[in-house]
């Protein structure tokens, strides 16, 4: 334990990795393990908290940092940062997260997925985790759009009710949208400050605030924090967040999600706040939301739809603190973020046991609930005593502390009555809504037509209201002693020497703020009394005066007013038609790389070169290719076998040029690429409509075609001419002395163990961009396999070519022969050639591939090897035939190849160096002899599984299309299995 | 003459008539007149393709191009199986 402590970057990575994992881990399990997906959440909560209680001791003095690096070069790296008020806010998440996986253990109906619930709720553990700990701008961006998504899917938990679909999308357009914004925010703070880094960012405050983008980031940044935070006008969404289960808006929306926002402005307080703009927005904002949501509260009949607003009240109560930006403010604000999420968790946990026990939340159906659940009713009451801040609970103490602001606002003398008098009302509305929660639900006469018969709920369930309403009273009774040495920490860790004298005592003699609470208290208890009925039996659920500011009714608006346009724009600049698709690609990446390519034009010639004296045999060559292209072009519309043919023919004396310019790797590969290239070509011919020349086409059309054509001739022209351009452009650059290509040529074999400069170029060095494009290659043959599943080809190519219909009615005719032998008896002899040379080409591609890393070759020129061995199989005997004997299943070639890839790649982690460092050694084989065994080989074996896969994968599925037509001729043989079946 | 001068001359006389094969191959791919005559046109040429890589290779005294001849004779023919399949058949892969 001792060597635990002694590490605390060991307990700061358990902190984030523990939810992590466990999210992984719970995922995994059988889909009604319920007990067991609970108990392995409540032991990484649990983890969690034990690592934040034993690093408490490291991070009273100053912040503790664990530094992983990412990406150094755009100076962001992985830093996990625990200080005062990340502790206090991680304590939060682990610490109710630890109640909230006990309590969801009873609530979630063992009828549901639940380790998918716990596997969800574990991971916006962890992401919650990454925003409270990072220590770099960025990192925070990222996690907090994490915690978005996992609020989405926890919202949508219960996926088969539209309400909880639309509250969840709408709850992740909002947030979404707002973690953009703060990414945009983000950024400019980082420009500003000069770094991403927290700790350097915290300690540029003075140059942030004279910055004249200030302004600007401000914004961003708050438009990330409200919409979070459920700032007025962002706030609709967390209302329809309610649909989700209880557990969710517990834990998410009233203790820690919506708290982010809050964080957020607790974390650059410092460098933020203080400005008239700060006060300004965050002021306004913070006065509007309490208000607002208040007064909404008041009228909700759902029970979660009262804490949802009062949720929204409170958050606007903290906002309104930040903005005064005092520090006395800050102190209170983050007492009560802490408070709120103690009474209002335990308020979301009673109100589903309510739901629970009884099927229902509308206030209006419960009544006298005190005599079926004695101990739930007293805890309920309890907490929203703490909730409308009576005396001797934690929600008094800091709503005076808010009280006390208010009055002795120090900026804003102008407005020094609206201020308290608004604060006052506030708090009166809060008292209105809390009794009206209790005297509803729990007392009156006991509820006669209630979906269930209300008792207990089992006592775990009821533990951690418990737990939480026992800190609300200790808390509301001792600050000093229990709550008070954090909150210092997290007020210090913020504030540092700024921290000013605050007190935590019950009793401040008899003072403004608490004759403002009394009035409050009274007032509250007095409007309850007269608009009970009114409010009651408001039918709609929902305050008077707000229906035209109904944010649903707006957010509905803007979604339809967005989808309406981007439809419009769909149909005014797009086209469903191929051709003008792909020139108007073509036309503007070319137009781009003219624009890109523009500041290096001016040298274009000027230095100076001396053209090589052309060889004739190269001359003569080029002409063949020039010639073969030129014409492969010209007779691609109606002659496309011929045009085949010439391609191959150009393609040839392309690799002979390889050759000729010393570039063995290329070479070799461009050869096993164009045998690929024509068997690939010829079978997607075999589906191409046929030409029909009785087809009449008007004259006004074949000149509408023939301008189309020569319009394509331009662009295919200036395309080529300008790639010329380039190339000329980059071979007549003068060579620098210390050029790239001589690095990669000194380091290759000494850091990437290989004497193929390409190949440790393509495995090693540029390994990370092999990854990528391999990756591209597995998506293209999955898209291409996938369309094709779904193709239909055009009558006039469904039925058997002329040349099969020939032959067959010839065998026919022919007594002594069998339907098919014409095929049996001219494959007869390539059949045997070509099944001969299958273990010949496998051989081929092993060595092509063992060679690679010393001599031409590698995973990518053995993996077209090897797939030409398949092709060959295919050819000779037919599809029935290979796939009776041979079962290739390239997804799974596919899938393998990727996985050992990144897998190889991510090894290096584990002895502590960046992704994809290889590592060579030279190994002493029987037979082989002396064989260099890089890790890189690994790596090489990955692409080689790819793209055998890939192009296995695109093969096959073209062949299977000749099985799928409909069969004229008669069945000979079974059914072939399809293709799903196959691969 | 000594054998340098035999080789260098034979291998240069290789080289000018692996090139005029393979001009003639070209004609034959681009005036068909039949499909069949461009398919063994190709044939033709992609054979003299893997001679002329090895006389350069022989010329140039390196072995690092011998891969490429190998490949063009082990797979190339692939390529013309495949061609002469569709002409024969309609499809590739039945």
């Amino acid at each position: 334990m001792t060597d635990t402590l002694a590490r605390p970057d060991l307990l700061l990575l358990s902190m984030i990795l523990a939810p992590w994992v466990g999210a992984v881990l719970a995922g995994l399990l059988p889909r009604y393990a319920r007990n067991g997906a609970a108990a392995l959440s409540w032991v990484v909560a649990l983890v969690g908290l034990v690592s934040a209680i034993l690093l408490y001791p490291n991070i009273t003095d100053g912040p503790v940092r664990h530094e992983i690096r990412w990406m150094p070069s755009l100076g962001i790296d992985f830093v996990l940062r625990l200080d005062g008020l990340s502790w206090l806010f991680s304590v939060l998440v682990l610490g109710i997260g630890a109640l909230v996986v006990l309590y969801a253990r009873y609530y979630m109906s063992p009828k549901d997925p639940v380790p998918r619930f716990f596997a969800y709720l574990l991971a916006f553990m962890g992401a919650m985790q990454g925003v409270v700990m990072a220590g770099n701008l960025v990192q925070l961006a990222i996690f907090w759009e994490l915690t978005s998504l996992f609020s989405f899917l926890l919202i949508g938990y219960w996926y088969n009710n539209q309400l909880a679909r639309d509250g969840a999308r709408m709850a992740l357009t909002v947030t979404a949208a707002g973690g953009l914004c703060l990414l945009i925010g983000v950024l400019l703070l980082g420009h500003i400050a000069g770094s991403y880094d927290l700790d350097v960012v915290l300690g540029a405050g003075d140059q942030i605030k004279r910055s004249p983008l200030y302004l600007p980031m401000l914004v961003f940044v708050l438009l990330g924090a409200f919409t979070k935070s459920a700032q007025f006008p962002f706030h609709f969404w967390l209302p329809r967040a309610m649909a989700a289960p209880t557990p969710v808006s517990a834990y998410l929306h009233s203790a820690t999600m919506v708290k982010a926002g809050i964080f957020l402005m607790m974390r650059l307080w410092p460098v933020l706040a203080g400005t008239e703009e700060w006060y300004a927005i965050v002021g306004t904002a913070g006065i509007l939301t309490l208000l607002i949501g208040a007064y909404a509260a008041i009228f909700q009949h759902d029970l979660k739809g009262l804490l949802a607003y009062s949720t929204i009240s409170h958050l606007g109560l903290i906002t309104l603190l930040l903005g005064l930006g005092t520090p006395l403010g800050f102190v209170a604000a983050l007492f009560h973020t802490l408070n709120h999420a103690t009474f209002k968790a335990s308020l979301f946990m009673a109100a589903g046991i309510i739901d629970h026990e009884t099927g229902t939340r509308d206030l209006r159906r419960l009544s006298g609930l005190r005599k079926a659940m004695p101990i739930t009713a007293t805890l309920a009451i309890v907490a929203a005593a703490a909730m409308a801040g009576v005396p001797l609970l934690n929600g008094f103490l800091s709503k005076e502390m808010f009280l006390a602001e208010a009055v002795s606002n120090p900026r804003d003398y102008d407005r020094n009555l609206l201020l308290p008098v608004l604060a006052t009302l506030a708090s009166t509305f809060a008292v209105l809504y809390s009794l009206r929660f209790i005297h509803q639900t729990f007392f009156g006469p006991p509820a006669q037509d209630l979906p269930s018969t209300p008792h207990e709920p089992p006592h775990w369930m009821r533990f951690p209201i418990e737990l939480l309403v026992l800190i609300c009273v200790v808390v509301g009774i001792i600050p000093g002693l229990t709550i008070g040495p954090f909150l210092a920490t997290g007020v210090q860790s913020v504030l540092g020497e700024a921290t000013p004298y605050y007190s935590l005592a019950v009793w401040h003699g008899f003072n403004l703020p608490l004759l403002m609470s009394l009035v409050a208290l009274a007032g509250g208890t007095v409007l309850y009394v007269l608009f009970r009925r009114p409010i009651n039996t408001n039918p709609h659920g929902g305050p008077r005066l707000f229906r035209p500011f109904d944010g649903v009714r707006i957010f509905d608006g803007v979604m339809n007013g967005l989808t309406a346009a981007s439809e419009r724009g769909a149909s005014v600049f797009g086209t469903n038609r191929l051709q003008p698709q792909l020139r108007n690609i073509i036309l503007v990446m070319l137009l781009a790389a003219v624009l890109a390519a523009l500041p290096f034009w001016s040298g274009l010639g000027a230095n100076g070169f001396t053209l090589t004296p052309p060889d004739p045999g190269f001359v003569v060559l080029w002409l063949l290719g020039i010639g073969c292209a030129l014409i492969a072009a010209w007779q691609a519309k109606y002659h496309r076998l011929a045009a085949v043919v010439m391609l191959g023919g150009a393609g040839l004396a392309s690799c002979i040029s390889f050759v000729w310019l010393s570039a063995p790797d290329l070479a070799t590969t461009q050869l096993l690429v164009e045998v690929v290239t024509t068997v690939l070509l010829l079978l997607g011919l075999r589906w191409l409509p046929k030409r029909q020349d009785a087809i009449h086409i008007p004259p006004s059309e074949q000149r509408r075609a023939k301008a189309r054509r020569v319009s394509d001739l331009l662009v295919a022209i200036a395309f080529g001419a300008f790639t010329a351009a380039i190339a000329f452009r980059v071979m007549t650059m003068p060579a620098a002395p210390d050029g790239i290509g001589r690095f990669f040529l000194e380091h290759a074999y000494e850091q990437g163990g290989g004497r193929n400069v390409v190949n440790v170029l393509l495995v090693d060095f540029r390994a990370l961009d092999t990854l990528g494009e391999i990756s591209v290659l597995g998506l293209v043959g999955l898209t291409v396999f996938a369309l094709l599943l779904r193709f239909r080809p055009g009558a006039d190519s469904l039925s058997a070519p002329e040349q099969q219909r020939v032959q067959r009615a010839s065998d026919e005719r022919h007594e002594t022969r069998q339907p098919g032998d014409t095929l049996q008896d001219t494959m007869l002899v390539p059949r045997v050639v070509m099944q001969w040379l299958f273990p010949v080409i496998v051989l081929f591609a092993v060595h092509l591939f063992l060679r690679g890393h010393d001599e031409p070759g590698g995973g990518f020129a053995a993996g077209i090897a090897m797939s030409i061995a398949f092709i060959l199989q295919y050819m000779a005997s037919g599809t029935r035939w290979v796939e009776d004997r041979l079962r290739i299943r390239p997804l799974k070639w596919v899938a393998l190849g990727l996985g050992i890839a990144t897998l190889t790649g991510m090894g290096s982690w584990i002895f502590g160096y960046p992704f994809l460092t290889s590592w060579f050694r030279y190994a002493e084989l029987p037979v082989l002899g002396r064989v260099p065994l890089p890790s890189a080989i690994l790596f090489d074996i990955g692409v080689f599984g790819l793209v055998v896969g890939s192009t296995v994968l695109v093969l096959i599925a073209l062949a299977h299309q000749s099985l799928r037509k409909p069969r004229d001729r008669a069945p000979a043989h079974p059914p072939a299995p399809p293709l799903e079946e196959v691969v | 003459m000594t054998a340098d001068a035999v080789l260098f001359w034979s291998l240069s006389i290789a080289l000018v008539m692996l090139g005029l094969a393979m001009g003639i191959a070209a004609w034959r791919i681009v005036w068909g007149p039949r499909a069949q005559d461009r398919v063994l046109g190709m044939d033709t040429l992609y054979l003299n393709g893997m001679l002329l890589i090895l006389v350069f290779n022989i010329r140039a005294g390196s072995q690092s191009y011998f891969e490429a001849a190998l490949i063009i004779g082990l797979l190339g023919f692939a390529a013309t199986v495949a061609l002469a399949k569709f002409l024969m058949r309609g499809e590739v892969i039945e």
